[in-house]
């Protein structure tokens, strides 16, 4: 019998409802015209202008730090989280797993809402350091997601092989495990650095007056109503910069799916 | 014994003692700063108080919370709708188309979440084209809008939450066996029947999966209704927000937490009596 062809209209439907409001974004960035509904020709003057305005590009340096701090940090606590997690069953473990869960299920208001409190209560200044902080934490919970995936198909017995031909434990975590994890680590760091540079709801409430980053940045300016165009620009900067991360990402995470097959 | 467990202390502290202090500690403050006073000039009291838990009693709030829980719950069914015959279809692909169109769903998935509601304000805006074609054509009033209304806001969550439906349904149906749906339609089943009674029970733990990604989050949800919402379709996050940034009475923004955190905790508690059963 010959299969129906509604899912793979649905699939196709769906695939356009994606990328609609995208396209119309990235068109949206060449009208020469301030308001999206109408067409007055093609012009790159929106991206001239991206590229003077020094608070975008401050609030993007903003990013990339946070962003950088997040990734590095919560590559190596993350790694940690994994390691701990798929070598020991323990009572310890049980209680580990669920507090790594934690983050990827509260939702970002919430997070964000008990993180400051948390930093008014101990006097803290919000500042790009609890920014970083906030960052770091709900990253943890996916690099250790991505690197015990990774962790599921590692031989163990490789480990033990360098043992015995004498190396020392350093030598064999330094020259062995961490080489292999390396793609793993490295892809759960990626994560990181788009959900870092990604964020909005938890950074929101973090900040403080004076440390924008990115998206908070572009926030206020849509809710500002403030040159709208220019975001349409950096939106398609964005786009393709995303694109091309998640491509590396897939490239770096294929070899694991197709051994784990 | 103990020095067995030095190695494993070692690996585990790091993240558990993290966590500890940046989740568990800060959930626990919520509950904490919710029993303080307010200061009048924004900012928390000395001593004890029930103010903001009293505050909760406020005749707005049901509807609110009612508002909350329908937003989420359409949300839901509409991204699960949608989802389950994009998985199947996504699952009878050949490996290279695949992976292929598990780029196309990711993209959007990891593209910036404020942008992607931006695109939409755009689209739906009052004079945009949308808006123009639907006047035209007989669909919207003169002076009916797009944005500002719950369907919106419908729609626009949908498009974010999509692909957290679409991606572990889709992990369910790889993992499927779809020689199950030929037999069921040697023995006479209707390819609709078939994909109802033979297809979904099949992924159903994909589907709680799926459920509990798009649900929960859509519980504490504040960008949304925010940007294509308008005073109408006003959710709990949003409350949290205004309480906190506009009235700065960070204790009744506390209160408001805790009544989210319960609610967002009951759906995995029927999780977890599911399980056991």
């Amino acid at each position: 019998m010959k299969p129906s062809r509604v899912p793979l209209i649905a699939l196709i439907l769906t695939l356009v409802f994606f990328y609609l409001p995208i396209g119309f974004l990235v068109l949206n960035s060449f009208n020469d015209s301030r308001y999206a509904s109408t067409w007055s020709g093609f012009t790159t003057r929106w991206y001239t202008r991206l590229f003077e305005r020094t608070d975008i590009l401050a609030a993007l340096a903003n990013s990339v730090k946070v962003a950088t701090a997040a990734s590095l940090v919560s590559m190596v606590l993350g790694t940690a989280a994994a390691f701990a997690l798929q070598r020991y069953k323990s009572r310890l473990q049980d209680a580990h797993k669920l507090l790594v869960a934690v983050p990827l299920v509260l939702p970002d208001i919430l997070m964000g809402m008990s993180l400051l409190l948390l930093f008014i209560s101990f006097g803290m200044k919000l500042s790009l350091l609890t920014i970083s902080i906030a960052h770091i934490t709900f990253c943890l919970s996916y690099v250790a997601l991505v690197v015990q995936a990774r962790l599921q198909d590692f031989d163990f017995n490789v480990v033990e092989a360098a043992r015995d031909l004498g190396a020392t434990k350093t030598q064999a975590f330094m020259r062995v495990t961490l080489p292999l994890l390396a793609p793993g680590i490295f892809a759960g760091g990626l994560l990181a650095f788009t959900l870092s540079i990604d964020d909005y709801v938890i950074t929101y409430f973090v900040k403080g007056p004076g440390s924008d980053t990115l998206p908070t940045l572009v926030y206020s300016m849509i809710k500002k109503s403030k040159d709208l165009p220019v975001i349409n620009a950096l939106s398609s900067l964005m786009l393709i910069v995303t694109f091309a991360v998640v491509a590396v990402s897939q490239r770096l995470t294929r070899p694991a799916v197709a051994e784990s097959k | 014994m103990k020095t067995d467990r030095k190695p494993e202390l070692l690996s585990t502290a790091p993240s558990f003692l993290w966590l500890v202090m940046f989740v568990l500690v800060p959930v626990a403050i919520i509950f904490a700063i919710a029993f303080r006073p307010a200061l009048a000039a924004g900012g928390i009291g000395e001593g004890w108080s029930l103010d903001a838990i009293r505050a909760l009693a406020d005749p707005s709030y049901p509807a609110l919370f009612a508002r909350t829980i329908f937003t989420a719950a359409a949300t839901t069914v509409l991204s699960i709708a949608i989802s389950l015959p994009v998985a199947y279809s996504m699952a009878r692909l050949t490996p290279v188309w695949r992976s292929r169109v598990l780029l196309l769903v990711i993209v959007p998935f990891w593209t910036n979440f404020v942008i992607r509601v931006f695109a939409w304000q755009q689209i739906l805006h009052a004079q945009g084209y949308v808006a123009e074609a639907m006047r035209s054509i007989g669909l919207l009033g003169e002076n009916e809008r797009l944005l500002g209304n719950l369907t919106a806001v419908i729609i626009v969550s949908v498009y974010t939450y999509l692909p957290f439906a679409i991606l572990p349904l889709f992990a369910a149906a790889e993992k499927f066996d779809f020689g199950l749906l030929d037999a069921a339609r040697d023995l006479g089943a209707k390819p609709l029947r078939a994909f109802f009674s033979v297809f979904i029970p099949g992924i159903r733990q994909g589907a709680i999966t799926a459920f509990l990604v798009v649900f929960i989050p859509m519980l504490g949800s504040y960008v949304v209704p925010d940007m294509v919402g308008g005073t109408t379709t006003q959710m709990i996050g949003n409350k949290i927000a205004q309480r906190n940034f506009t009235d700065r009475n960070l204790p009744e923004a506390a209160a408001l937490s805790g009544a989210l955190a319960l609610l967002v905790l009951a759906p995995m508690f029927l999780r977890r009596k599911e399980k056991t059963a």
